[in-house]
């Protein structure tokens, strides 16, 4: 039982990046506006929890300029998929143990 | 316990995260339900405008084995295709409501690069139909294009399910069955249109509600 909760990610723990992750999980490169509103979060708020999450090597940030407006979209990474699959494992099994 | 309910939740998050970023999961099933009801009153109006003319009915007859027609009436194409037109109108009027209120609803974006990528991916095999089915008027093959109507509409839906509800895979792959089988029945367009674009529109667009809407 405990060593199961071990395997639950730190890095998972708030909605918003568990929700992050999820978006990240099923598409290529997301832009944080669309980001933003699917998570439905201020910017501040996703800044800071993205910036947790590029630390942690789990997402991949890119900017660059369209015109003048700057556009930076999101990706995660080897790492982060592994670690974000292996968290979904961890919640099933915390699911079944406790049937 | 709790860690149950928690994990359960945290699961359910995910999964409806993944749902709402990589698909368009605003299509409402009632549209579905709409159109189909349009297209019943479409087939019966054509139904009642072919039976006004007797001649008509004689010629579809001789339709059977070449899906060829000897001639049709002038009035009678034109008022079929204005019937057909404005069905597709309805329907696509009444889509846009309903589906314009359940992403409200479920504050989504109407226009996302989701909604784009389902309006290209239906409409190339749609129009590349469509016009297939002009060909065959020019030449004639009356009793080919509700066949053609059918499995390239059922192509089209096929084509667009990846970026939308599962359903419409299902609806896609019907429609392309009842096209085939309606290759057997020349002549019987109509009534395979009214099975096609009503009934089967009915029966999916209730599945879709009660799946998806409520």
């Amino acid at each position: 039982m405990k060593g199961i909760i071990d395997q639950l990610d730190k890095a998972f723990e708030s909605r918003v990046r568990l929700g992050l992750m999820s978006v990240l999980a099923v598409n290529d490169w997301v832009e944080f506006g669309e980001l933003k509103q699917l998570l439905d979060v201020t910017d501040g708020n996703l800044a800071s929890h993205v910036a947790a999450l590029e630390k942690k090597g789990f997402i991949e940030v890119r900017k660059k300029f369209v015109g003048k407006k700057p556009n930076t979209s999101f990706s995660a990474t080897k790492q982060g998929k592994e670690a974000f699959a292996n968290h979904i494992n961890a919640l099933e099994q915390l699911l079944k143990s406790q049937g | 316990m709790e860690d149950k309910t928690a994990s359960l939740e945290a699961l359910k998050d995910i999964k409806s995260m993944m749902e709402r970023s990589s698909r368009f999961i605003s299509l409402s099933g009632l549209s579905g339900v709409f159109s189909g009801v349009f297209a019943l009153l479409g087939a019966a109006a054509a139904y009642w405008r072919v039976n006004m003319a007797p001649w008509a009915i004689r010629d579809t007859h001789t339709q059977f084995g070449t899906g060829k027609i000897v001639r049709i009436d002038y009035d009678v194409a034109v008022f079929l295709t204005l019937d057909a037109l404005i069905v597709l109108m309805c329907s696509i009027a009444l889509a846009w409501f309903f589906t314009r209120k359940k992403a409200l609803k479920n504050n989504l974006p109407l226009w996302s690069k989701h909604s784009k990528h389902l309006l290209i991916n239906l409409s190339i095999p749609l129009v590349s139909g469509g016009l297939f089915c002009v060909i065959l008027f020019y030449h004639g093959l009356i009793g080919l294009i509700a066949p053609a109507t059918l499995v390239f509409y059922g192509l089209s839906l096929l084509n667009a399910g990846k970026f939308t509800l599962e359903e419409i895979n299902y609806l896609g792959l019907s429609e392309i069955i009842l096209g085939l089988l309606s290759l057997f029945f020349l002549g019987y367009g109509l009534i395979f249109w009214a099975l096609g674009f009503g009934l089967l529109h009915i029966v999916y667009g209730i599945l879709m509600y009660l799946r998806h809407d409520r």
